[in-house]
């Protein structure tokens, strides 16, 4: 199971998250030239100018009514890339495979930015109870999609810490990480292939052709 | 966890025979297979991705007038509308029952002024009132649409104008507000049909209808400023176009193909667009975009920058400031739409000399709760638009201003109707009503 785990399902992992990324990106820009306006509206100074602002905290005004969700949110997403890139035991397994390294966390500082991510989802999962307006619109599949966000950071740091049994919980660790590789490009996880279209076209819209900014 | 869970209280029932009669004529197939039509063959990426990207994540809410005016009831914020249409007809896959139909129209007609403020609050930039626009059109073609609005896109069918306003009495209006007009101004004209003018100044149909004094200002103005100017005779001088929010946008390309064509027959430089918002969004947005336009065939500007334009050229000259403290209500589709509000207020500080600044303001600024043609649904929605908005009641009296300037038609009647409903004992004035208590008048023009 180790070896599988460790092996054949990071490979269909990656090649299901990167394929499903291009497919979702070969359909995103078909469907944009069916939607007659994209194309035209679409405006690199003012995408990027709206882009920009969303990407730096309290740059927004939104993102100054609510300090604490913002903090929460970019603290969430920042860790949530860059603990995996950046941790020594992945990137000494990709060093042991195909010697290809670059810089990592210490091991410490990876523990708390990790406890970081579990408890922003607690956060989240806090806020999807306590506030009406999101408690309303909240589905099933959005605890699922927190639950698939959060388990590998739980799961590695539980097998990091060697509580339970350590390949068991490395070889759910390695299961989490790669349902949720897997599940990014077809799910609402996929914002994050989104995310910068989304913004850009709204940005381009009000900058381009309403002459306002859209933060 | 979810959303069954919640207990909300009974929103009141309102009666309009545009949702519960139609609503007897439908059925499930015809419902289903609208729904799936408009979704499959007339949204693609925004719509898709828009589904694919909202993380239910509610930081859209505080955007909304309605929701802020409702006590935070989940229901009115941007998304909560959209769970309440949008997700259930793709879940259900359009197989949904009139009473459901009936709910969006509700929903998204009469509880969504389409202002777009929750496009600058979403994080990920959903344009959350293009999706209630889908819905709306869905409610078209179901042909649920409350009576009164339905009414207003039968005229503008019929007649291309929004008031069943028929030619001879349009004639008439526009001679009778030239005679009023050259009773203050002797050089005031209204040229109709004057090929080559320089302006071709348009306005919705109920300036004639019921505010013909408007275009004899307008009159006024334009002698003073010695403007060359025009106005068809023929269909085409009406730039409204309810059309476009009822979701009946072939009614609405029609509309907008009149009166751009009016411009191009007489062969004007631009059009000037009168005091109003939705028909600015219309000429410039909305029609183009439908009828394959990129940008309107002729220049068109709203009123706010004409009169900029006046002012700060000195073609109009200020004689004695309005001195009555007065505020601003920016009308959406022209500040949020068209970043207006620097000129906006810069007319404002030409002309009055107490100004007191709304919070929020700019872009920000609250909608006045009439707009996106809520307040074209007519009479029985007026209790729950007027609900619907007492933020902006709050932030009017926070101001402690008498006037306020209110440059769109939607926003002037939404605006009075804040007033009378929450007892703030203050006014309403276009600009133009601004303009024309300030402007000098040359004494070779000032009739006996």
């Amino acid at each position: 199971m180790y070896n599988f785990a460790s092996g054949p399902l990071v490979w269909i992992a990656f090649i299901v998250f990167v394929g499903g990324m291009v497919y979702q990106f070969v359909t995103l820009l078909r469907s944009a030239k069916k939607d007659k306006v994209i194309y035209p509206y679409m405006s690199a100074k003012y995408g990027l100018r709206s882009l920009l602002h969303w990407l730096i905290p309290f740059a927004t005004t939104n993102m100054r009514l609510r300090y604490e969700t913002t903090i929460v949110t970019f603290a969430f997403h920042l860790c949530l890339i860059l603990v995996p890139i950046f941790l020594t035991a992945h990137v000494a397994m990709v060093s042991f495979g195909w010697g290809a390294k670059w810089g990592t966390l210490s091991d410490g500082a990876a523990d708390w930015l990790t406890i970081l991510v579990v408890l922003a989802a607690v956060f989240f999962l806090v806020r999807r109870w306590m506030l009406p307006e999101v408690r309303f619109v909240t589905n099933p599949s959005d605890y699922l999609l927190l639950a698939i966000a959060a388990a590998p950071f739980i799961t590695g740091f539980m097998a990091h810490k060697q509580w339970f049994d350590y390949e068991t919980m490395v070889v759910i660790h390695m299961i989490s990480g790669a349902v949720m590789l897997m599940a990014i490009p077809f799910t609402r996880l996929s914002h994050m292939l989104f995310f910068p279209f989304t913004r850009a076209y709204m940005g381009s819209e009000f900058g381009a052709v309403r002459h306002v900014k859209d933060w | 966890m979810g959303s069954p869970a919640m207990k909300l209280p009974e929103l009141p029932i309102v009666g309009d025979p545009g949702l519960d009669e139609n609503a007897k004529n439908l059925t499930p197939e015809r419902i289903a297979e609208v729904i799936n039509r408009v979704i499959d063959r007339e949204t693609a990426a925004r719509f898709r991705v828009y589904m694919n990207t909202c993380v239910h994540c509610g930081l859209c809410s505080d955007a909304c007038h309605w929701f802020l005016s409702n006590d935070r009831d989940p229901r009115f914020s941007p998304v909560g509308k959209v769970k309440q249409t949008v997700w259930e007809m793709l879940r259900k896959k359009g197989r949904v029952d009139p009473d459901f139909i009936k709910d969006c129209s509700r929903i998204a007609q009469t509880e969504c002024n389409m202002c777009r403020r929750c496009s600058m609050y979403c994080q990920v930039g959903i344009d959350v009132a293009y999706m209630l626009l889908t819905v709306r059109r869905i409610c078209h073609e179901l042909e649920m649409v409350p009576q009164f609005m339905q009414d207003t896109v039968n005229s503008h069918a019929v007649t291309l104008n929004q008031m069943w306003v028929k030619q001879d009495e349009w004639i008439d209006t526009l001679q009778w507000q030239e005679e009023e007009a050259k009773s203050e101004v002797v050089t005031a004209r209204i040229p109709l049909d004057k090929e080559g003018a320089d302006i071709f100044y348009s306005v919705i149909a109920p300036e004639p209808k019921i505010l013909a004094q408007l275009i004899g200002n307008m009159a006024q103005i334009m002698a003073v400023a010695k403007i060359d100017w025009t106005m068809p005779s023929f269909d085409g001088w009406d730039n409204s176009n309810m059309a476009m929010y009822s979701g009946d946008f072939e009614t609405m390309g029609r509309v907008e193909r009149a009166h751009h064509e009016a411009a191009l027959k007489l062969k004007v430089k631009r059009i000037v667009m009168g005091e109003c918002g939705h028909a600015f969004r219309g000429a410039v947005y909305d029609g183009p975009k439908w009828l394959g336009w990129l940008e309107p065939p002729v220049p068109v500007i709203h009123a706010v920058d004409f009169y900029h334009e006046l002012i700060t050229s000195g073609r109009i000259k200020i004689a004695k400031k309005f001195d009555e403290p007065v505020t601003v209500q920016e009308p959406c589709n022209i500040v949020r739409g068209r970043g207006l509000g620097a000129k906006l207020r810069e007319i404002i500080h030409a002309t009055c000399s107490d100004f007191r600044p709304p919070e929020p303001s700019f872009e920000h600024n609250y909608c006045c709760g009439a707009g996106g043609g809520v307040i074209n649904c007519g009479p029985p929605w007026k209790t729950s638009r007027v609900k619907g908005n007492s933020v902006k009641a709050e932030q009017l009296a926070a101001t402690k201003a008498h006037i306020i300037i209110t440059p769109c038609h939607n926003c002037h009647s939404g605006i009075e109707d804040i007033i009378s409903g929450y007892k703030l004992g203050m006014h309403v004035k276009f600009f133009s009503e601004i303009l024309m208590e300030t402007m000098e008048i040359p004494d070779e023009l000032r009739a006996e």
